[in-house]
């Protein structure tokens, strides 16, 4: 690492100093942020709060566009190349969820606070956070708040940006609520599936072995878990989420299971795929009910080396913080980025509890270590740290 | 006064004051100082927020308000703790004017607010408010900014989630609709043009806080607006539509109470203005019923209105705003 680069890890525990007395900020643009619903394709209101806080800091063609991403530019001193940060604006949480926010001395606490009210909360404050520690860089930085990301979002919403956005960007950093010491620099391949079980209502209930839509389901279940998975390269399914029934003692006529099959290799994705689909081909055919498979979202394999200078540096700053750097591949915003060969990381901002749970939170005191390492990044990024020779 | 009339005029939404920006340099021009006082019982799970929004978006963003204390009775729990850790200055309401002695009530907090804080403004806020949000104060500062004859300003809250007629009832909560408007029907029926006559939030000037009594208790809201518009009349109203507010629902044997403490001080005041004459000494025990293995039982609050005095006439207050002691 050059002297230059050196320099960024001197100046970390100064920013950590200087950025303590930024909670009051971050954490009232965090509730309010949090209290605005915005369950995946509903993110507009909170898309129009960030393009107002945008327009207040008097940032560069803030504006939302067709997709409800809210973008907005710090112009650089040169202003001759453009870093992305991002921010998803989506939740998990439905529209009907209480998306208040309660704050105790240590910690903030409402569902989506960590996923990710705090990292579009950091978006809606950037200007704000590098003018308190007085760094101003060569290049734009381009700021984004990515619509339908989550889910059936597919990271729509960044997509979007990536296809249409007229200039290259050099580099990206996308934020996510937790976990600090988190580097993400490159994406597994994914694929996200839905099984939809459906019993015809001309079904003959009399017919021998009727037992319904669930034990169907978990017949499914089992056979897809007895799918030999290799070791090497790493492949796992999850099993997400699953609907069915409504009472005790009727024999449900739907059912629905979400999963995600996950692997180094985009080949076994795209071979469990189609052997989860030819399951349930059979049992549609076995069972009479109508069983679909359908494709969600995928993504391909891919990224940075892990000696990659982008990374160096990231795992260098976290080091100085006092932060084991943890590394670990990542399906979310990095993933498209990887797609369009943008050097990107994700990087957590505090630590936090229960995520994706009504009790989320996050933990007030080590966000300051998460605002300086994303300061220090974007500098690295500025001045050529992240660059491969 | 046509009822309707003085409503268009003096009736406002949040979003009318919503630039701050402007707000603000319309306040310094005023040379207004403001203060926000927060009074609290037990409020640990809500204070944390109000403080950290108010102070980040009034104080340090936009500087609206001047200064925000917490004023507190005596919470059991970390209320206090928790509202200095995010920067806000607290106080004892028992060690605010120690000489005067001390009360249990929200009321006795307002008062002692008077006397605490500086401001030429005083914005009182509920510390129960779940979806707090800087509107709470911009909304009631902001009439009192623009228009110099408006010197009380009152929230209401009026936002359905749906609605399909152009026509729909707007008004208070049960307590509201049930005895208070009913009251000023009755007695000033002017008042009746105040939608949410209880609502615990209001923007008012020192000038007039400091001329009118209050009672310590559940008769605070009321007897405010008897007594300013005794003194002022309704030209001295604003309210503003605040859209939603989310807190805790109270049972209706607390609404009983909260009824009875608002009759008293609504009899004392027609009292004291000659409306009705009567001899009777007005009863402080409030008795309601309950059940205990099949046999019916009274259970008695004693409920007393108590009256703190203006707080002009309280020697302390003159002598650290530099006025001459009163005259024995």
């Amino acid at each position: 690492m050059n002297a230059q680069c050196e320099t960024i890890l001197e100046d970390l525990d100064e920013y950590v100093v200087q950025l303590e007395d930024f909670r009051e900020t971050l954490l009232s643009t965090m509730v309010m942020v949090n209290e605005i619903p915005a369950p995946t394709f509903k993110e507009r209101n909170r898309a129009v709060f960030l393009v107002d806080r945008f327009s207040e800091l008097e940032m560069l063609n803030a504006s939302i566009d067709e997709k409800d991403n809210v973008l907005g530019i710090i112009p650089g001193r040169r202003g001759d190349r453009d870093i992305l940060v991002v921010a998803h604006l989506d939740s998990l949480f439905d529209e009907t969820v209480d998306h208040t926010v309660t704050l105790e001395p240590a910690l903030a606490i409402g569902p989506g606070v960590s996923d990710n009210s705090l990292g579009v909360a950091v978006l809606g404050t950037l200007p704000l956070i590098l003018e308190r520690i007085g760094l101003e860089l060569d290049a734009n930085l381009v700021l984004l708040g990515s619509s339908r990301s989550l889910g059936q979002g597919d990271l729509e919403g960044l997509r979007f940006v990536l296809d249409n956005y007229k200039r290259p960007f050099t580099a990206a950093v996308c934020l996510e609520g937790v976990k600090i010491g988190r580097l993400s620099f490159s994406s597994i391949g994914m694929l996200r599936g839905e099984l939809t079980y459906k019993i015809p209502e001309q079904y003959d209930w009399t017919k021998f072995n009727s037992v319904g839509a669930i034990v169907d389901m978990n017949d499914m279940i089992n056979r897809i878990l007895e799918i030999p998975l290799p070791r090497k390269p790493k492949t796992t399914i999850v099993m997400g989420q699953m609907e069915a029934g409504t009472s005790y003692n009727t024999l449900p006529v739907k059912a629905r299971l979400r999963f995600e099959i996950r692997s180094e290799s985009d080949e076994i994705v795209s071979d469990l795929a189609t052997r989860i689909n030819f399951l349930a081909e059979e049992m549609t055919s076995k069972t009479g009910a109508m069983v679909r498979f359908k494709e969600i979202a995928r993504r391909k394999s891919g990224g940075t080396e892990f000696s990659h200078p982008l990374n160096t540096i990231g795992r260098e700053i976290l080091k100085r913080l006092d932060i084991t750097p943890r590394i670990a591949p990542s399906t979310s915003e990095v993933a498209a980025l990887i797609d369009k060969g943008i050097p990107a990381v994700t990087i957590g901002l505090t630590s936090g509890e229960s995520a994706g749970e009504l009790e989320e939170s996050v933990l007030i005191e080590p966000i300051s270590k998460g605002l300086a390492q994303l300061a220090a990044l974007l500098k690295a990024i500025d001045i050529g740290c992240s660059n491969e020779s | 006064m046509n009822l309707n009339n003085w409503l268009r005029k003096n009736t406002y939404h949040h979003s009318a004051f919503a630039d701050l920006k402007d707000l603000v340099e319309q306040k310094e021009k005023t040379g207004l100082m403001i203060s926000l006082c927060i009074p609290t019982l037990n409020e640990e799970r809500t204070i944390g927020k109000e403080v950290v929004i108010f102070k980040s978006e009034l104080m340090n963003r936009y500087p609206l308000v001047d200064e925000i204390a917490v004023i507190d009775s005596g919470s059991k729990d970390r209320t206090l703790e928790v509202a200095s850790s995010f920067g806000a200055d607290t106080f004892l309401s028992e060690e605010i004017l120690p000489e005067e002695g001390s009360k249990r009530g929200k009321g006795e907090n307002l008062w002692k607010a008077i006397h605490q804080l500086k401001g030429d403004i005083i914005v009182y806020i509920d510390a129960d408010i779940k979806n707090i949000h800087p509107r709470f104060v911009y909304g009631l500062i902001g009439p009192l900014i623009q228009r110099p004859e408006v010197s009380y300003v009152k929230a209401f809250y009026d936002r359905p989630l749906a609605f399909s007629d152009s026509v729909r009832p707007s008004g208070g909560g049960r307590v509201t609709e049930i005895l208070t408007r009913p009251l000023f029907s009755l007695f000033f029926p002017e008042l009746t043009a105040i939608i949410q006559p209880l609502s615990g939030e209001y923007a008012v000037r020192r000038s007039v806080l400091e001329s009118i009594p209050f009672p310590v208790g559940y008769g605070v809201e009321t007897s405010h607006l008897i007594d300013v518009y005794q003194k002022h009349g309704m030209t001295a109203f604003a309210q503003t539509d605040l859209d939603q507010r989310v807190h805790r629902n109270q049972e209706t044997r607390a609404l009983g109470k909260m009824s009875f403490g608002i009759l008293q001080t609504f009899l004392k005041r027609l009292h004291s203005y000659g409306t009705i004459q009567t001899e009777q000494e007005i009863q402080t025990v409030l008795r309601q019923f309950q059940v205990r293995n099949d046999v019916y039982e009274a259970v008695e609050y004693d409920i007393p209105e108590y009256e703190r005095p203006p707080m002009i006439t309280v020697p302390a207050y003159r002598e650290a705003w530099g006025l001459p002691p009163l005259k024995k």
